[in-house]
């Protein structure tokens, strides 16, 4: 019986993954492009990877999903829509000879790989002295910190990238556009409706991340579609490049990620390497600092640089 | 007697799941379509919830179950006037 629900999802993966990239436009291919990914964070609950599930769920299916429409509207806006040409099957068959190569090279290392022991002998030696229970979070945030900390940093210049698109007569103003939104319509009520929840499961992705699955990717990018919500309703008004207290949000994470990483390097153990007496409080730490800097990125990122458009 | 009642939940979820799908193909205009998906989804995926929750272990797990089912219920009504709204104004030309 699961073997026919496994089947069943992976012709689904196929079939969408197909219905992505055969052209019918733009918005389809993104439309597609987030079913994608929900159906992909299904087929991870499968291979039991909550944690991965999770992220593609909120990252992979949500966020990028949003930057891409919010994307397509911007191109829409400025009568630039840049539908494809009619699909020429030639032109595709390098990228799609190129595709099927690289498929069919994972599959065989997959096959000739050995089974590998699980969890991994050399990770559980290392758990019981990595201040958390979770070995997701573990490997994250302790063993691998640094590959967790660059992408930290990457996402902060990916945001600063998409500030750079902004012209210098506008770079005081608010970012995005404003929103209009009918006071006591159906969108004003789903934006006091849906924040609570939303902050209340954001907040404990976060503090469950230490022992089950969870943690600030995932958390900081519900926070940040909370943030959203809002900001859609109307009910908050997006803040400004200059204000300092959002900058600080900004950074936050990676600032207290160098600083975790610098104290360790004092106390001995060497840079980014968490002495094992403080190791769980520093996890903690450092989770909270990485979810507000997360959760504040993204928002930004998909609400977009600062347009003059909030100015009456 | 758990097991029946999964079996007998699920199944009429799952009759208002085809019901909605079949709508949503069938019906002629964007509202009926909306109307199709959001009513009998909604009301199959209720099912489902009542279904699973009788397999649950805990009342934490019942409890979960309809909060999502609670949450779908708000996001598809209120898409659902959105996406109408939009498609009213595009029918109007405005």
């Amino acid at each position: 019986m699961t073997l026919v629900l496994d089947l069943t999802l992976c012709a689904l993966i196929l079939a969408v993954a197909l219905a992505t990239v055969l052209g019918g436009g733009v918005f389809r291919a993104i439309v597609f492009f987030i079913v994608y990914g929900l159906l992909l964070s299904v087929a991870w609950v499968r291979l039991d990877a909550v944690d991965v599930a999770l992220a593609e769920a909120a990252i992979g299916a949500g966020l990028t999903g949003v930057l891409f429409l919010s994307a397509f509207g911007k191109l829409a806006r400025i009568g630039a829509e840049a539908e494809p040409p009619a699909a020429r099957i030639r032109g595709f068959l390098p990228a799609a000879l190129a595709c099927a190569g690289l498929t069919g090279a994972l599959a065989w290392a997959w096959f000739a790989l050995p089974v590998p022991e699980r969890p991994a002998p050399d990770l559980a030696t290392a758990l019981p002295r990595a201040g958390v229970e979770n070995p997701v979070t573990a490997v994250l945030l302790n063993f691998r910190a640094w590959d967790t900390l660059l992408e930290s940093i990457v996402l902060l210049a990916a945001l600063i990238g998409v500030w750079m698109l902004a012209r210098d007569e506008d770079w005081h103003d608010r970012f995005g556009l404003p929103q209009h939104v009918r006071p006591g319509g159906v969108m004003a009520n789903f934006g006091r409706l849906l924040p609570p929840v939303g902050v209340l499961v954001g907040v404990y992705l976060v503090y469950v991340g230490a022992d089950r699955p969870g943690g600030a990717f995932q958390g900081g990018t519900v926070l940040a579609a909370v943030g959203l919500v809002a900001a859609l309703a109307g009910l908050l008004r997006p803040p400004r490049v200059t204000q300092i207290v959002w900058r600080m949000g900004l950074v936050a994470g990676p600032l207290v990620f160098l600083v975790a990483g610098i104290v360790g390097a004092i106390l001995g153990a060497g840079f980014l390497t968490l002495p094992e007496p403080i190791a769980g409080s520093a996890i903690f730490v450092i989770e909270i600092a990485l979810a507000i800097s997360i959760a504040v990125t993204l928002a930004f990122l998909v609400i977009g640089p600062p347009e003059q458009g909030h100015r009456e | 007697m758990n097991d029946l009642a999964t079996y007998a939940f699920t199944s009429i979820g799952l009759f208002f799941f085809v019901a909605g799908s079949v709508g949503f193909l069938r019906f002629p205009d964007v509202f009926s379509r909306l109307h199709a998906l959001t009513k009998a989804d909604n009301l199959g995926l209720g099912f489902i919830a009542l279904g699973i929750a009788f397999q649950a272990e805990s009342w934490r797990l019942v409890a979960l179950l309809f909060l999502i089912w609670g949450l779908m219920l708000l996001a598809a009504g209120t898409m659902s006037q959105l996406i109408a709204r939009d498609a009213l104004r595009e029918r109007d030309g405005r």
